[in-house]
């Protein structure tokens, strides 16, 4: 008998958590296995080949690819600096001359006889690859990677947007506070704030603007999303938006308090620093936004996420209407499928929530 | 393992999709061929497994336990097939194992040509019909900079690439630029670092030497025919051919766990989408229909069609709407139509935030499903928004070239729109299939009937099918061995025949209410359409009949003939007939509270709720 698949967040003290850092292009790795390193500590590097540009010499100066190839100036390989002559077409008599200049600097890659097209190669530009999360590097992969490990308090949310960051924490409100800009510190620079639930699109642009890097909250809007994006997200593929303050909300969209869980986890960590990343991808093999908290000692603990099976007692909340946010504890769990009010037959179970109702909820709108 | 289609008893075939692996087990009984059990299990293509037949066995496994039949090897230890193949003991083994995979996004591809409207088109209807996701299109007259061409092949690291461009014998110019472009991208292959990219060229046969010059020290260049010969014509059998190969030699064969998994089938291991055409393709040959298909995921949605082109040939079409879903693609589907579209179909009022929000806790929790009704019909209605959108994009590519060849310079082929003419013709359709989850499992068949009828517009008569539980790419592979077989359980097993809309276009100044046409069923009388309104009429169940629908106005189009009647024969299925007198395009009420009350009427009328 196969167990049902119920998915859950991991929000915990005492997770050993490991990293891959990978170079998007081989390069070279700065830290040896065995290494400590900090969280903004730069890593690896390397040179990212630069962008290639297609010089249609015939259609710019008005010959045919013939006539271009004949007045080339440069030769396969050869280095060019910006405005230096490329190719050079006399006109009639020879004296009209026109001739076509280098847009930037580079290397010649190739030239077409058959178009009379010359690709111009950009010099390649410097990549730096951080550590992001403190600690030690325990693998290294020559030139491409390396694994980092360390002890954490960690909580997962369940959606995020923008990158990596790095921040001092600060609570600013308590998980079912509605976010309000008063609870906004006058000077946020630098801080990784948490709480609440709800911020407007106003809330999280003065937060951005006071210099915060990143807010855990309970809950967003879709209007504030998309005013604070500046756009209309389509698809839950995150991390690379082009935000100063990366956001996560542990619970969902609307208007839901924050988990009690991870701001009590938070809490304790407050003034702590933490890297964290609103990257998310609700795909096959799910990245969810993640603040980690370096740890210094205790034993290690299991991740409440991890290996955690549904039974009678598990701690459960709902994330689907009507019961969407609610918060619970299995009392049943029926083996045959259930009758639900749509009219399908599914697996269920039942639960008391904490207002003492027992009700039945489908086991795929439930995490632990 | 057997493959003669007369020794063949039990055939297990695999569908590896992106998220589930699902088993089928085919039996051959006394009365034919039946489909008998069903096991399924999580895709394992990720980390930590990342093994395909990891997946594959649990999914075994489950049909083993639900068939009582042995099917494993009990001596298997991970090496070699694990099957235990049948010899003669009954309810032992299998005979066949086949699969189809999506797995890993399924195969992704990027095509690349000299014009959009001509040689970019062919291509990817060349690369669609094969079974890929076309991930762009670059074209030479696509607006966009060189730069911006090879930073977007570059960033998205197709499977293969489809090069094409120009007609033969014309112009080498653009299909060489194109060359030049994907030689300055360099993309590398989602699969096997190592690799040197796949590359089909399929341009203008005379500059096939040049291209594969520039481009052969670089990638792993195939070379076949013009997928546009000339500008009135396509080839695109070659270029799919070419796909497949490349799929299982370098795509296949490189994904995790797909090296072990190619060695259990003797039969190819087809993509999933074009294993369904397949199906679709045999299904409205053989029938001699005009067939409209809809598998819609929680990414995509793929639509298929067979239409006669004006020269009565059927031609086969599919593409993918890759970013419209029911659960992953949500919010795009919310961002496209927008909430006022979704919100059009439902009984109930709704604001705008609300369905914003809701559909974005679908997108992030992917894997719930609704617990009350309204949450199901808010569903159902991004579903009909969804089938709108991808019916849109399908027939902006489902087109036929006209036969009249044309004298026509390089110059002018940036405006050959007119000899296009566009394929898909709603008035003219035998028969729906809707596939997928949410119209495979509606609680109850009138809602997957009402959905097709929305979503597609659907015009005159129109048959209303679902695939029981998408099965139409286990068939589609099963058709490569024994199509027969396939057949037989296709129409047993696979197509529920919900039953028939009545949707005739008319006079948009026929007052609401008057009766439009009259239906009926082996001469007795079932009911009328009346204009703005939606009706449910009950045919019996499961027999052969005729149906016979007369127009009661000379306007009434039902078959593309104003004011003529419909007749054929019928089998009915579940029986429901669907008579829709909003006319089309739908007319829709223009206040709020009017169209609220027209949708509350038509779920009255239709059953979906109480009176």
């Amino acid at each position: 008998m196969k167990q049902a698949f119920t998915p859950g967040l991991c929000v915990s003290g005492g997770v050993t958590v490991r990293k891959d850092r990978e170079l998007a292009v081989p390069g070279e790795i700065l830290v040896r296995e065995g290494d400590s390193v900090e969280p903004t500590q730069v890593v690896g590097r390397a040179q990212l080949q630069g962008e290639l540009l297609i010089l249609r010499l015939s259609e710019q100066l008005g010959i045919q690819p013939d006539e271009a190839l004949q007045g080339l100036k440069v030769k396969l390989g050869d280095s060019v600096s910006s405005g230096q002559i490329i190719c050079e077409h006399a006109g009639l008599f020879g004296l009209l001359k026109s001739r076509y200049l280098a847009p930037r600097d580079g290397t010649i890659e190739f030239i077409t006889e058959r178009t009379g097209h010359v690709g111009l190669r950009l010099p390649s530009k410097p990549i730096e690859l951080k550590a992001y999360l403190g600690g030690k590097v325990i693998s290294v992969t020559p030139a491409r990677a390396l694994r980092i490990e360390a002890r954490c308090s960690m909580v997962q949310g369940i959606f995020g947007v923008g990158g990596e960051q790095h921040g001092q924490l600060q609570a600013i409100a308590a998980p079912s506070e509605a976010l309000v800009d008063e609870m906004l510190p006058a000077v946020a620079e630098g801080k990784v704030l948490f709480g609440g639930h709800s911020p407007s699109e106003q809330f999280l642009k003065t937060a951005a603007e006071r210099g915060a890097v990143g807010l855990i909250t309970g809950s967003m809007d879709d209007k504030a999303l998309k005013g604070y994006l500046g756009y209309d997200l389509g698809l839950a593929l995150t991390g690379n938006e082009n935000v100063t303050m990366s956001v996560i909300i542990t619970e969902g969209f609307g208007s839901i308090a924050m988990s009690e869980r991870a701001h009590k986890l938070l809490s304790s960590r407050a003034g702590q620093n933490a890297s964290m990343t609103g990257a998310t991808q609700v795909r096959a093999g799910a990245i969810r936004p993640e603040v980690l908290i370096i740890e210094s000692g205790g034993a290690e603990k299991k991740g409440i996420a991890e290996g955690d099976g549904l039974q009678i007692g598990s701690k459960i909340r709902i994330i689907r209407v009507p019961y969407f946010g609610l918060r619970g504890e299995v009392v049943e769990l029926p083996f045959e499928q259930t009758k639900i009010e749509t009219g399908a037959y599914t697996r269920v179970l039942r639960a008391r929530l904490e207002d003492g109702r027992v009700v039945t909820v489908p086991r795929a709108n439930v995490e632990l | 393992m057997i493959t003669d289609p007369e020794k063949l008893n039990t055939i297990l075939v695999t569908d590896c999709g992106s998220t589930t692996t699902k088993a089928l087990l085919f039996e051959r009984r006394p009365d034919g061929w039946r489909q008998t059990f069903r096991g399924e299990a999580p895709t394992t293509v990720e980390e930590p497994v990342a093994d395909v037949t990891v997946g594959a066995l649990n999914a075994f496994q489950e049909v083993q336990e639900l068939s009582s039949r042995q099917i494993i090897s009990e001596n298997y230890a991970g090496q070699g097939t694990p099957f235990l193949i049948t010899d003669g003991a009954p309810g032992q083994g299998i005979d066949l194992y086949l699969s189809t995979s999506s797995a890993g996004g399924g195969l992704q591809m990027m095509v690349a040509g000299a014009v959009k409207t001509m040689s970019t088109e062919s291509a990817e209807r060349a690369a669609l019909g094969a079974g890929a996701i076309v991930m762009d299109a670059i074209s030479a007259d696509d607006g966009r900079e060189d730069h911006e061409r090879v930073e977007r092949i570059r960033h998205l690291r197709p499977d293969i690439v489809l090069l094409t461009g120009g007609v033969d014998g014309g112009s080498k110019v653009h299909v060489l630029e194109a060359a030049e472009i994907l030689l300055a991208a360099s993309p590398r292959p989602r699969f096997g670092e190592t690799l040197r990219l796949p590359v089909i060229y399929a341009g203008n046969s005379e500059a096939a030497e040049e291209a594969q010059e520039m481009l052969k020290a670089k990638y792993q260049l195939s070379v076949v025919s013009n997928v546009r010969p000339t500008l009135e014509s396509e080839n695109l059998e070659p270029a799919r051919k070419a796909i497949h190969d490349f799929f299982l030699s370098h795509v296949m064969s490189h994904s995790p766990g797909y090296d072990k998994l190619l060695k259990w089938s003797p039969v190819p291991v087809m993509p999933t989408p074009a294993a369904v055409g397949n199906m679709v393709q045999r299904f409205a040959e053989s029938k001699n229909l005009q067939v409209l298909c809809a598998d819609i995921g929680g990414a995509t949605t793929d639509v298929f069609s067979v239409f006669r082109d004006a020269g009565g040939q059927p031609i086969f079409n599919r593409t993918v709407s890759a970013n419209l879903g029911m659960s992953y693609s949500v919010a795009n589907v919310l961002i496209e139509a927008g909430p006022s579209k979704i919100a059009r179909w439902l009984p109930y009022q709704i604001s705008d935030s609300e369905i914003r929000d809701r559909l974005r806790n679908k997108m992030i929790r992917p894997t719930t499903i609704p617990q009350t009704i309204e949450d199901l019909w808010l569903e159902q209605a991004v579903c009909r928004e969804a089938l709108r959108l991808s019916l849109d994009h399908h027939r902006s590519l489902a087109v036929g070239l006209s036969g009249v060849r044309q004298a026509r310079g390089i110059a002018d082929i940036f405006s050959q729109k007119a000899s296009r003419y566009e394929l898909v013709d709603r008035m003219k359709l035998d028969v729906v299939v809707g596939s997928g989850g949410v119209l495979s499992h509606a609680p109850d068949r009138v809602q997957a009937a009402l959905m097709m009828i929305d979503g597609f517009a659907l015009e005159g008569v129109t048959q209303l099918t679902v695939d029981s539980i998408f099965m139409m790419p286990h068939l589609g592979v099963l058709c490569e061995v024994n199509p027969q077989a396939a057949d037989q359980i296709f129409i047993r097993d696979c197509l529920v025949k919900i039953g028939y809309a009545v949707a005739p276009v008319f006079n948009a100044k026929i007052p609401d209410g008057t009766p439009l046409a009259e239906v009926y069923y082996n001469g007795e009388r079932l009911g009328s359409v009346h204009k703005g309104r939606v009706l449910k009429a009950q045919m019996p169940m499961d027999q052969s009949g005729e149906l016979k629908v007369q127009p009661l106005h000379r306007s009434v189009n039902l078959s593309g003939e104003p004011g003529r009647e419909w007749r054929n024969t019928i089998q009915t299925g579940h029986g429901i007939l669907i008579l829709d007198g909003r006319n089309r395009p739908i007319e829709w009420a223009s206040e709020g509270s009017e169209l609220l009350r027209r949708q509350v009427e038509i779920f009255e009328n239709l059953g979906l709720v109480q009176r």
